[in-house]
Formats: C-alpha cells, structure tokens, sequence
C-alpha cells in the first residue's frame, strides 16, 4: 500500500510538472500580453498544487504555509498585472 | 526520499491515490487546454478546470491524509479552498475585461475573432510570414 501511494505521488509530481512546462511554452508564445498573464497565474496555481503535493509526501505540514503564501502572492502579482494592462497604471 | 509510514492502512492509500491521480490528470486537461486552444477567450477555460476541480481533488488528499495520519481534523486546507473560491473568479473577471478592452482599443472585433482563427491558413507557402501571432503583436504596440 505504501508503495500505491508513493507511485502515485511521483505521477502526480510529474504531471504537475508538465503542466507548468505547458504554461511555459504559452508565457513564451502567448501572441498577446493577457495570454501571458493568464499562463503566469496559472503557473503560480501549479506552484501551489506541487507544494500540497510535497506536503503530503513528506508528511510535513510547513508546506502549507507555503502554499498559502504562493497562493496569494499569485493573486496579488495577477491583479496587479491585469491592471496594469487595462489602464496602465496599477492604482489610479 | 519519501516519508510515508509503512503501515499505512489501506483504504487510505487508495482514497488518496485515487484523488491524487484524478486531480493531477484534470491539472493537465486544464494547462492543455491553455496551450491548444486558438484563442484567448476559449484559452481562459482552460485553467479554470485547474483551479477548480485539480486544486479541490488536491486538497480534499491532502485534508484526508493529514487527518488519518495524526488521528485529530486537519481542516487547514479549507482555508486554501475557501481562498481560492474568491479569488480565482476575481482573476478571471479582471483579465477577461483586460482582454476585451484591449481587443476593443485595437480595432478588433470579437465576433470576427470567434468565427476564424487564423486568416492566412490556407495560404500554404507564405502563411509563415502574416502569421496572426506577429499581426496582434505588432498592432498591440500602437494603441
């Protein structure tokens, strides 16, 4: 059983991991700026999702503060982002 | 290495792996969704699905693995849910206006953008040169 938990921890690591190289590949495509936001915040998702998963593995839960700072971090950093590209300035 | 304790019963290991292999499955439908899709209004679907159903199967394994193995509730994880739950539509919204405005200033309509993707498609041997990708940048620089 110890071993269905650790194989799957490693699918779900790697998964993880591809799907930020995903977002990776469109934040250096993206044809216009809000397709790189969009990737970027869905980046900081993925960081947070891979920081649960290192949670759970090591059996630590320091790791959720961790994903409780990347998680709003991600939000600010966003919306400050988005702002910026429909007015030019962040705080009018 | 990994420090999962060797006795660990088994309904847990499965509960757990089975949420973990689903939500990590759906977190690469969503980002391949953002990847493949022509545009940015279809793209923004993509990570929805990621920060919705990936992130609640992840934290539901989490919650449920943390609170058989210290035999007490650990419901830290709500707090992550319930931040989530605000802030994404939040997100969303504020980049979604971002794109229409910015659409709107260039002089491009969204109804035309929805029908064809990509006007130089069938053009063969000089499509690589009036690629749509170049146009939008080009046109973004002068608002």
């Amino acid at each position: 059983m110890r071993l269905l938990l650790e194989i799957s921890l490693y699918f779900s690591q790697f998964c993880v991991v591809l799907a930020m190289l995903f977002c990776m590949l469109r934040l250096l495509k993206g044809p216009t700026a809000q397709d790189r936001v969009l990737a970027l915040d869905t980046i900081w998702m993925c960081a947070m999702l891979f920081a649960l998963l290192l949670g759970i593995s090591f059996a630590s839960l320091v790791y959720f503060e961790w994903a409780m700072l990347i998680a709003l971090t991600g939000f600010v950093s966003s919306v400050a982002l988005a702002k910026f590209l429909m007015r030019g300035e962040i705080i009018e | 290495m990994m420090q999962i304790p060797a006795d660990i019963p088994a309904w847990l290991a499965i509960a757990v792996a089975l949420l973990l292999i689903c939500g990590s499955l759906i977190t690469l439908v969503g980002t391949l969704g953002l990847l493949r899709l022509p545009h940015f209004y279809q793209r923004i679907h993509g990570p929805a699905i990621t920060i919705t159903f990936g992130a609640g199967c992840f934290l539901l394994a989490s919650m449920l693995y943390f609170t058989a193995l210290q035999e007490r509730p650990v419901i830290h994880e709500l707090l992550i849910t319930a931040f989530i739950m605000l802030t994404a539509p939040v997100t969303a919204m504020l980049l979604m206006r971002t794109a229409v405005y910015r659409d709107l200033r260039n002089g491009r309509r969204i109804a035309d953008m929805a029908t064809d993707p990509q006007p130089a498609a069938g053009h063969g041997a000089t499509a690589g040169a009036t690629s749509p990708g170049l146009m939008e940048e080009s046109r973004d620089r002068n608002p």
